[in-house]
């Protein structure tokens, strides 16, 4: 390990959930254990075999002014929301914008301005479309939007890797700072996908729960009855920046942003190599890219969707690469499977849970599914000890992406 | 036509401000779209098809990059 690397630390935190439209709501809503899965109204409804998500808490809609909410697809909304949360709560830095990068994607993108513009195109003409449909649906639009926000110019960048977007791109921000591209980077990631077609699509995959009439039971990570993940929305933003930038401003720190690890499966297009090889890896890697020993980590924030093969494989991973008794969780059984948001919302999770010394529990779980051999955090939020920790938040994504983002506490 | 040059102006704040949140009251007819109101090309298309509608008088894109003003849009429409 090089000893003179830049140290990154976190800032500044913005989140809007299923639980929760800021940090504090959502936060408090896991540790009471709250699911943030609806039953769905729309009209739809009737013709999927899905009928809950995780809806936003707050709709953007009521956050943001009127002309600047039309412009943005619900995604970008959900991504200036929680970027604007983050920033302030860091304190708004005063920085030259040279200095100032952006990475926020997105697993999916505008897809219900993609969407509904075809409507319009198709029933009123080309004439009848917004201006603004393709800065609404293209996937780096929120990263871009963000960086008109905040003025910032020493690159934009919108990771796009499925359900690993927000961690891969948390993780690419501590290069940027790490390489001296950059002081402070906004880094996240946002989705916003609930619409009849993804709906129908993740179902045609049969990857999603069907328990239609307990939609608060349905997502189980590491249960016996679990049987698919449950699709939420939102968006979670992280301040990232050098130790030195911060402690020069007297900024408050969260944690630091230790280490990443980052592998790719190269074996299926969506289901997990058999053996978690690539999860496992990525967990050591960030693990040395922290300077750590695979002992050191004392929480896991699972990717843990509550998809049969998935969640037992992952199990297997953090039991082969993590030999301290991690305790581990996953908070998807409370907010749903944001993709995209996923990392965002988790790594911020795993952040709180560090310094706070409290790790949320996973609901639902009520009978494990067997031989999983990790120490699963149920019923009750588990104290983590005092003194210096480190914990690892894992994200995994459709393509074989693998990411594991290392924290420490300040 | 019956309707008049201050029906044109209020229905023409109106969708200013629905678009880009500038209040009705400040589009007077000497202000400039773009130097005054820093209303961008994007937000001009839109504005430009809502008047459409409301007015019933199409605005071909070639007219509107010559309509500066306020005037300008509120004579195009009366004409």
């Amino acid at each position: 390990m090089s000893t003179n690397r830049v140290r990154v630390v976190v800032t500044g935190l913005g989140m809007t959930t299923p639980l929760g439209g800021d940090v504090a709501s959502s936060w408090s809503a896991l540790l009471d254990g709250r699911s943030g899965i609806r039953t769905l109204t729309d009209e739809w409804v009737d013709t999927v075999p899905v009928k809950f998500a995780g809806l936003a808490a707050v709709d953007p809609g009521e956050v943001l002014p009127r002309p600047e909410a039309r412009r943005l697809d619900r995604y970008e909304q959900f991504a200036l929301i929680a970027a604007r949360q983050a920033w302030q709560d860091a304190g708004a830095p005063e920085i030259e914008p040279t200095r100032l990068g952006v990475v926020v994607g997105s697993g999916i993108g505008g897809i219900n301005t993609i969407l509904n513009a075809y409507d319009t195109y198709r029933d009123k003409g080309w004439n009848r479309l917004s201006p603004y449909t393709v800065p609404m649906l293209m996937p780096n639009g929120a990263a871009g939007w963000i960086s008109i926000d905040l003025g910032a110019r020493a690159g934009t960048h919108a990771t796009v890797s499925a359900c690993a977007t927000g961690a891969e791109s948390i993780g690419y921000a501590i290069e940027m700072i790490r390489s001296g591209r950059a002081d402070v980077v906004v880094a996240g990631g946002s989705e916003a996908a609930i619409h009849p077609l993804n709906i129908a699509s993740f179902a045609a995959m049969r990857a999603m729960s069907t328990r239609n009439d307990e939609p608060h039971r349905a997502s189980r990570p590491f249960d016996k009855g679990r049987d698919g993940f449950v699709l939420g929305e939102g968006a979670g933003i992280v301040v990232l920046e050098s130790e030195e930038h911060a402690k020069a401003r007297g900024a408050k720190i969260y944690a630091v942003a230790a280490g990443v690890g980052i592998t790719s499966d190269g074996h299926h297009i969506s289901a997990p190599e058999p053996t978690g090889i690539g999860g496992k890896t990525a967990m050591l890697t960030a693990v040395a890219d922290a300077g750590l020993s695979a002992a050191d980590i004392r929480h896991v924030n699972a990717h843990a969707t509550s998809t049969p093969v998935g969640d037992e494989i992952e199990a297997r991973a953090i039991r082969e690469a993590l030999p301290g008794a991690p305790l581990v969780t996953s908070t998807k059984s409370m907010t749903g499977h944001l993709l995209g948001g996923a990392g965002g919302i988790e790594s911020i999770f795993t952040i709180l849970a560090l310094s706070e010394r409290l790790v949320p529990a996973t609901a639902n779980l009520d009978d494990p599914a067997d031989g999983l051999d990790v120490d699963l955090v149920v019923g009750e939020p588990r104290k983590l000890p005092d003194g210096q920790l480190a914990a690892i938040n894992n994200s995994f994504g459709f393509g074989g992406h693998n990411v594991a983002v290392a924290f420490t506490s300040a | 036509m019956a309707v008049t040059e201050q029906e044109i102006l209020a229905g023409l704040g109106k969708i200013v401000n629905e678009i880009t949140g500038i209040p009705a009251s400040e589009v007077t007819p000497e202000k400039s779209f773009v130097d005054d109101l820093d209303i961008d090309s994007l937000s001009m298309v839109e504005i430009a098809v809502a008047a459409q509608d409301e007015f019933g008088a199409e605005i071909p894109d070639d007219q509107l990059k010559h309509l500066k003003t306020v005037k300008d849009v509120v004579n195009f429409i009366q004409n």
